[in-house]
């Protein structure tokens, strides 16, 4: 397993969710949304500072994909970014198939993969062994799906698939660090802040 | 006021998913997700027949929740159309995003599992449906007869919005002829 590991990702670097969270927020100029996975995703993405256009999930593990699918059909002028973890991801893989199959051109799909479960206690996700996630997605249909080689190349990324039609996806390599903090936990006031943040008002 | 009425939409007028699919669009619901559905085929071939509605068939019923969600959030009102069997996978999805966010998910079952079920799974999934919208607080109604649908799914959907809570519309095979043997 470790042998085929190593083989698998001999040239990428392990990362910091939080480092390289900060250096995805840093990139966005034109008020993307960003959708944020449930557990220490979302909680890097909150300690990153509160962007009006920031939705944080306190459940429905897998649907950071889904929910941000939704947000891109209902404002395709908007960029949206899904940030999620290894183990969302796997929950529901399915949603890449569809996001293959849409294509929506305003989509970014963030994957930090620290190949464990690390909130509840660091069990191996399948790509501790031989799961690639960038090759799912491009079998999915995202052709535009590449692996971070370090923090440069993650910004670099970042900046290019902001810039150009998507959908893409982009991986990233992490350590199995927990998050630098947690959100708040009213999602009602998430929600409206959320809707407030891109224009919308009920 | 039926002048821009389609012939395809003249030609379902008076049947259950046509009622339907015109209560959708006056009450501008521009998303329809779905997943498939032999009794609820009509309608899904009627929402991707019609450019007014932006239509996504989904994988899961979580997922095609999910996507409601998100389209909400981002100003799009949406309907999620699925049979007993798929509602029967959202509990979480329902506990966790749609109920405590104050979402209008909007849910069309197609209801499988009655009046003439022939598969068991069917008929005890059927069983589990209604206790778990009234576990989690769920509107739900049970549409029977066409001559009640227009006045359930329009004030339905008006108070899902108003309220902001999901709400369910069970589609009795009396209502749709439902699925039989063979």
């Amino acid at each position: 397993m470790d042998t085929q590991t190593s083989l698998h990702h001999a040239n990428r670097k392990v990362m910091n969710r939080h480092d390289l969270t900060r250096r995805l927020v840093a990139r966005l100029h034109r008020e993307e949304a960003v959708i944020g996975g449930i557990g220490n995703t979302n909680f890097d993405l909150w300690m990153t500072g509160q962007r009006p256009q920031n939705f944080y999930m306190l459940g429905s593990m897998g649907l950071a994909c889904p929910i941000a699918l939704g947000v891109a059909l209902a404002q395709p002028g908007r960029g949206v970014v899904a940030l999620e973890g290894d183990g969302s991801l796997l929950m529901q893989l399915n949603c890449l198939a569809t996001i293959g199959a849409i294509a929506p051109a305003n989509l970014l799909v963030i994957v930090m993969d620290n190949a464990c479960y690390q909130i509840t206690g660091a069990q191996p996700t399948a790509t501790a062994a031989r799961a690639d996630l960038v090759a799912i997605a491009q079998g999915a249909g995202i052709a535009n799906s590449h692996w971070a080689a370090d923090e440069a190349g993650f910004e670099q990324l970042v900046e290019r698939c902001l810039a150009q039609p998507g959908p893409h996806l982009i991986a990233a390599r992490i350590d199995s660090q927990p998050a630098t903090g947690t959100t708040e936990r009213d999602p009602a006031l998430i929600r409206q802040r959320f809707m407030r943040g891109i224009a919308v008002t009920t | 006021m039926r002048h821009d009425v389609t012939e395809r939409q003249a030609a379902q007028a008076g049947t259950w998913h046509g009622t339907l699919h015109g209560v959708l669009k006056a009450n501008a619901v521009r998303l329809f997700t779905y997943v498939p559905d032999r009794v609820l085929t009509p309608l899904i071939q009627g929402a991707h027949a019609d450019p007014h509605f932006t239509t996504v068939a989904a994988t899961r019923e979580e997922e095609a929740l999910g996507i409601v969600a998100g389209a909400w959030m981002g100003g799009m009102l949406g309907v999620l159309a699925m049979q007993t069997s798929g509602f029967a996978t959202l509990p979480n999805a329902l506990a966790s995003l749609a109920v405590p966010y104050q979402i209008p998910l909007l849910m069309l079952i197609s209801e499988r599992g009655t009046l003439g079920e022939f598969n068991l799974g069917q008929a005890m999934v059927c069983r589990t449906m209604r206790p778990v919208l009234d576990a989690l607080g769920v509107e739900h109604h049970t549409i029977t007869r066409l001559d009640e649908l227009t006045f359930i799914a329009d004030r339905s959907i008006k108070q899902a919005v108003a309220t902001q809570a999901p709400v369910a519309l069970i589609l009795s095979p009396l209502l749709t002829g439902g699925k039989v043997f063979g």
